[in-house]
């Protein structure tokens, strides 16, 4: 196809000194936001990983290191009022939701502020306000719940739009399969992300489909597949907008595939020995933060000093975040037995705990 | 006052609160142009439109999965299925997902899930069961079992305005047998939670809910004709949250009780109840606590494999004679 289109003119050489157009419609000001929600995602991991190896995690770590741009760049393709949810690996997509470190350690060190009052463990929580829904365990799951929420947009003729997020795993179930069907069918504003990191758990992609690629799936549900960098964060900001702006104007579901790469285990105590060291070497090289940054340095678009100024802020913001997680209390034992249902709010003790 | 059967005052309840409550929608496989495989929402997609009746593919995690999301966003959403043996298709998304979201996220889920449920139709094994016990292990669900026609109207009622995701067994026997003559105004609602007496008794208590009422009661008149017992009956409506109070105070009135369900023995309801008399109410009884239920099988299809499997009325007065002689 190439070879019979007409000739390109060459771009035209930007005048020297001056910066080249940034793309997808983004500024300056947004550019620095995403640099900010991803710097944040990885520093923000790597203090968990510090209290986690001082045991201070209860249960397990789950990183997102390498996939950050996955997250931060879709999104950022969502306006405020949309709804997105998160898998294990989108701390960064629940950050730009709004979702606060002080929360992520809270949640982490199970404490009684948590947004679950330590009920459930890591980055398994929502807001509605804020526009996030928290994921269970059960992959696929939330395709579903968010066709259900899409549902509600419409049926209330409210202008949002949905987002989920599933694996390259997830995409075997039969909740993933029966949500995508429902919403496909229905025309609802959904966006589907399958991040494609090569794993699931210990499982290659390639037992986990014969499709040679996921995106190919898309065309069993009569829906759009669009396949992106999932390591480059402005081109995943660009094919999820174009998703997200054909969801809101009644277009339907967009299937979008993001490939990257999983550089840690499936959690922290996961030593990875199933993934051939050269291939995350190889990875290593495609890292999303330092591509993002050659190529703010390369065009002109934020400087150092700027992305230092940054970093110094994130680093603050944790600081005073870790210091007053760390100081508060696990929850109230007898706090276990609210909250099942709305009525009755507080399951009786069992008879021998009654005090 | 009209007669009504049990199928038209279930669907007069949805009705009503369809007309009350624009919050209100329904979902499910063939519930819009056919109108339920029952019929029980006949005429309603003509009169709510597309957007309130739902046709779903065939697919009961999405049904189940699509009225959490929509509920959690205020909505009050009724998935219907087919048949209720098809829950299990959504005992990931009713168990995992929608039974904790309260607890563990703060997250309302005042969705309605129904379904004809029960045997004595010659239906088989996948359109016969009763998979109350499979739900009450969890935390989070209520579970109700109308028997009447005055119940089936003011449960569902209950239900779709419960802030908690309720499960709604419909017994199928029942849709069409049974009939009721309902006030035509007012608000008809039966509190979730509270058992009923159907019939009033001294001797011995029979506690039991859904189609079994209708067996019991025919066994108690049976037994007072026959026996002079004076056998009370005790119809649960609400499995979860259990009515306690019910159960022991007919346990102090009578000091002998049996339960009777449809549901297959092992594991079955009439296990734990019997297990709540043992640890709140053993002084009072004055005989052990007997069961009828069906056999531990697949519900069969041939009449007389069903029939023999199930509970019957002879098979209730035979097990209340033997109670009755302690």
């Amino acid at each position: 196809m190439a070879s019979r289109a007409p000739a390109a003119a060459p771009p035209l050489a930007p005048a020297p000194g001056a910066a080249p157009p940034i793309p997808a419609g983004l500024g300056r000001a947004q550019l620095a936001d995403i640099y900010y929600y991803l710097r944040l995602t990885r520093s923000l991991e790597e203090r968990l990983t510090n209290l986690y190896r001082q045991s201070k995690v209860i249960g397990g770590l789950f990183r997102s290191l390498g996939q950050e741009a996955d997250s931060v760049g879709s999104a950022y393709a969502l306006e405020k009022r949309d709804f997105l949810s998160p898998l294990i690996r989108n701390l960064g997509s629940m950050l730009v939701k709004g979702a606060t470190p002080l929360q992520i350690f809270r949640q982490y060190m199970a404490k009684a502020e948590s947004p679950t009052r330590g009920r459930e463990l890591n980055i398994h929580f929502g807001d509605l306000e804020k526009g996030y829904l928290g994921q269970i365990s059960h992959l696929g799951d939330m395709v579903p719940v968010l066709a259900g929420v899409a549902l509600s947009f419409r049926m209330r003729r409210e202008d949002r739009v949905c987002l989920v997020y599933v694996g390259d795993g997830a995409t075997s179930t039969g909740a993933f399969h029966e949500g995508i069907n429902f919403a496909a069918v229905q025309r609802l504003p959904l966006v589907c992300i399958v991040e494609n990191n090569g794993w699931a758990y210990s499982t290659r992609t390639s037992k986990q489909t014969a499709v040679r690629l996921l995106v190919e799936k898309a065309a069993g549900y009569g829906v759009p597949g669009v396949r992106a960098d999932g390591n480059d964060v402005l081109a995943v900001y660009e094919v999820t907008k174009r998703a997200v702006d054909h969801a809101r104007n009644g277009g339907g579901v967009t299937l979008i595939e993001l490939v990257t790469y999983r550089r840690k285990g499936h959690a922290e105590h996961d030593a990875q020995g199933y993934q051939p060291k050269d291939e995350i070497a190889e990875w290593e090289k495609h890292d999303p933060i330092e591509r993002y940054e050659r190529q703010l340095d390369e065009t002109g678009w934020m400087s150092r000093a700027e992305r230092d100024a940054i970093q110094e802020r994130i680093a603050a913001e944790l600081d005073e975040a870790v210091t007053v997680a760390e100081n508060e209390p696990f929850p109230a034992p007898e706090s276990a037995l609210e909250g099942v249902y709305g009525e009755p709010a507080r399951i009786a003790p069992l008879w021998y705990r009654e005090s | 006052m009209a007669e009504v059967t049990f199928l038209e005052a279930l669907r007069e309840g949805l009705r009503e609160e369809l007309l009350r409550d624009e919050r209100v929608f329904i979902l499910g496989e063939d519930v819009g142009a056919y109108g339920g495989a029952f019929k029980v929402t006949e005429g309603f997609l003509k009169e709510f439109g597309e957007s309130r009746v739902i046709d779903t593919p065939i697919a009961e995690a999405a049904i189940v999965g699509a009225a959490a999301g929509a509920a959690h966003m205020g909505l009050r959403p009724v998935a219907e299925m087919q048949f209720i043996d098809f829950i299990s298709c959504a005992y990931d998304m009713l168990t995992n997902y929608v039974a904790t979201a309260r607890y563990r996220a703060g997250l309302p889920t005042p969705i309605v899930v129904r379904g004809p449920s029960g045997g004595y139709v010659r239906g088989g094994p996948f359109h016969s069961q009763n998979p109350e016990a499979a739900f009450l292990h969890t935390p989070g669900l209520k579970i109700v079992c109308p028997a009447t026609a005055s119940d089936a109207k003011g449960l569902i009622k209950a239900a779709i305005r419960d802030d908690d995701p309720v499960l709604y067994f419909e017994h199928k026997y029942l849709y069409r047998r049974i009939k009721e003559n309902l006030p035509d105004e007012g608000d008809l609602i039966t509190p979730i939670g509270k058992a009923r007496t159907a019939r009033e008794g001294k001797d011995l208590s029979i506690i039991t809910y859904s189609a079994m009422v209708w067996k019991s009661l025919e066994a108690a008149e049976q037994l007072e004709k026959e026996d002079g017992l004076g056998v009370e009956v005790i119809d649960l409506r609400t499995l979860l949250p259990m009515d306690d109070e019910a159960i022991f105070a007919t346990v102090r009135k009578t000091n002998k009780v049996m339960i009777v369900h449809e549901d297959t023995r092992t594991g079955g309801i009439a296990g734990e109840i019997t297990a709540r008399i043992n640890e709140s109410a053993f002084e009072w009884l004055d005989g052990p606590v007997l069961r009828v239920t069906a056999a531990d099988v697949p519900l069969p299809y041939a009449p007389t494999l069903e029939d023999y499997v199930l509970p019957q009325t002879a098979d209730v007065v035979a097990v209340a004679r033997r109670l009755a002689a302690y």
